[in-house]
């Protein structure tokens, strides 16, 4: 297996952006990717997206972004695995890539989601969950992290201002990226006051809906170290794990964490011959406030119960033991769900470049992106290190 | 898509509340499966959800989905039954103060949805606080 490179990246702005089409976001940030890399042609393409079928009435998408890229007979393929899209397509990248099938490729994550109604929105987002016995219960996926989060609440005494630590940190942080939907604080109070949507989750525990694309360039490292007007430190994909979990929320082992996020990690530090100690920022799956209170005890950066203390003591801020979304995450740059996967890893490139502006972690070495489809029922882990 | 085929397969699990119970390592999983997901085995027998269980999380839906308006809020709970089968389902007839998490239920049958004033009824479980 060859060795892969992240050559290049690409990042839309997030947002409600009324005036591009689900075209315009995918190839404007797979040009963005392609001039970052300085690579002048691509040899195959992933694209990661959820649900086009249902947001925009348009299946067959990969070809589509591929034409409108200006790129004809390659091979150009979608990947779907719910929220875990754009890092499932990565996976697929990256696989072709180290295989030595081809040696420059494109992953882009798109979604646009604001050409419909919310509700309507809502209801495709749903069915990433099991529609036979759990969307016809009438469970929203608001509703499945606020069951996560009342046994969270019940086993370890995690608190309502635990929760709203996530959020008012990852706004804090989104702050101050160009690139997110959101550029408003909270504060405990708004949090306190806002729309109760499944209890005990409210509007602000909640990511939103966003339109939005990200892309990144992959090749083997020993071509990339050829590269001519390389401009960027090289950034090594040193691991990734992905793992599955039952499709339904109820028939896990454990209501209060995701074990495919452990297992995914397992396989992520097997491969890149890391520890958890090893990293130095994390872009994760904050879908709810909740979410990511797990997902830092799933991955071992804080032992199973103590993530909402740890995010409350400041521990997960940029200058903490381990920053945790130093982009401002799900909640605060937004989620256009197939975007998501990607624009994790391509943080984390930023992050590795020492590119990421104001929300730049000192000194980052090794970073972990972790992303989460559905309920749980998809997690893949990458993990990362600049060369 | 509640389309009548879709629900009429599903009688077995729906209207007769049939779980799969592991000949092997004896898991109990809801809806029926072909093999068990703890041991491997195609080895399954029919068996039915115990009556009662137990509360092992809940929500209040506010926000509701296409479909369950009319109905929000209403509360979305897992309920394990003393087999260890695990079931998301509603709670209904019940205070929203009186549940909690370890709080008894009981199995009723009742409509989980209509599709419109002509359209398709689902029947199916839910569940009742009952005080020990």
């Amino acid at each position: 297996m060859r060795d892969v490179a992240i050559v290049g990246i690409g990042i839309g702005k997030f947002g409600s952006l009324w005036e591009k089409s689900f075209r315009d976001l995918a190839v404007e940030a797979s040009l963005d990717a392609i001039k970052d890399a300085g690579v002048d042609h691509i040899d195959s393409m992933y694209v990661g997206n959820f649900s086009a079928g249902t947001l925009i009435e348009q299946e067959h998408i990969a070809p589509l972004v591929a034409d409108y890229l200006g790129y004809r007979l390659i091979p150009s393929t979608r990947v779907e695995n719910a929220c875990a899209s754009g890092s499932s397509a990565f996976r697929m990248g990256l696989i072709e890539v180290a295989s030595g099938i081809s040696d420059v490729v494109l992953v882009v994550g798109a979604e646009k989601m604001t050409d419909i109604k919310t509700s309507e929105a809502l209801y495709s987002l749903s069915l990433a969950a099991d529609r036979e016995y759990e969307g016809y219960q009438g469970i929203t996926f608001p509703g499945l992290f606020a069951l996560v989060a009342k046994r969270h609440m019940f086993e370890f005494g995690t608190t309502r201002k635990q929760l709203s630590a996530v959020a008012i940190k990852n706004h804090k942080n989104a702050y101050r990226n160009p690139k997110a939907q959101f550029h408003q604080l909270v504060n405990e109070e708004d949090i306190e006051n806002s729309p109760m949507i499944a209890d005990p989750l409210r509007l602000y525990d909640c990511s939103p809906i966003t339109d939005g694309a990200a892309a990144v360039i992959l090749m083997p490292l020993d071509e990339a170290k050829k590269l001519s007007n390389l401009h960027h430190p090289l950034v090594k994909v040193s691991g990734i794990g992905q793992a599955n979990d039952t499709i339904a929320l109820a028939q896990r082992d454990s209501l209060v964490g995701f074990a495919a996020t452990t297992e995914a990690a397992k396989k992520a530090y097997k491969m890149s011959e890391k520890k958890i100690e090893d990293i130095d920022v994390a872009e994760i799956h904050d879908c709810f406030t909740i979410a990511e209170i797990c997902a830092i005890e799933d991955l071992g950066f804080f032992p199973k119960g103590k993530g909402g203390e740890a995010v409350e003591a400041g521990l997960t801020e940029i200058g903490g033991k381990i920053p945790i979304n130093p982009s401002g995450g799900l909640k605060g740059k937004g989620h256009p769900v197939g975007a998501t996967g990607v624009v994790q890893i391509a943080n984390i490139v930023e992050q590795l470049r020492g590119e990421a502006g104001e929300n730049q972690v000192k000194n980052a070495k090794v970073g972990l992106a972790q992303n989460l489809g559905g309920s749980g029922a998809t997690v893949v882990v990458t993990i990362l290190e600049v060369v | 898509m509640f389309t009548i085929p879709r629900i009429w397969r599903e009688k077995p699990q729906r209207y007769r509340l049939e779980a799969s119970e592991c000949s092997k390592c004896g898991y109990v999983m809801y809806p029926p499966r072909k093999v068990c997901p703890k041991c491997g085995s195609e080895e399954l027998t029919r068996v039915t959800l115990p009556e009662t269980g137990k509360i092992s999380t809940y929500t209040i839906i506010r926000t509701a989905p296409l479909g369950f308006t009319e109905l929000s809020p209403y509360v979305v709970a897992i309920v394990e039954f003393s087999n260890g089968a695990r079931v998301m389902m509603q709670i209904v007839d019940t205070d929203f103060d009186k549940i909690e998490i370890g709080k008894k239920v009981k199995l009723v049958f009742r409509k989980l949805f209509t599709e419109g004033e002509s359209g398709v009824i689902m029947y199916g479980p839910k569940a009742i606080v009952v005080e020990d």
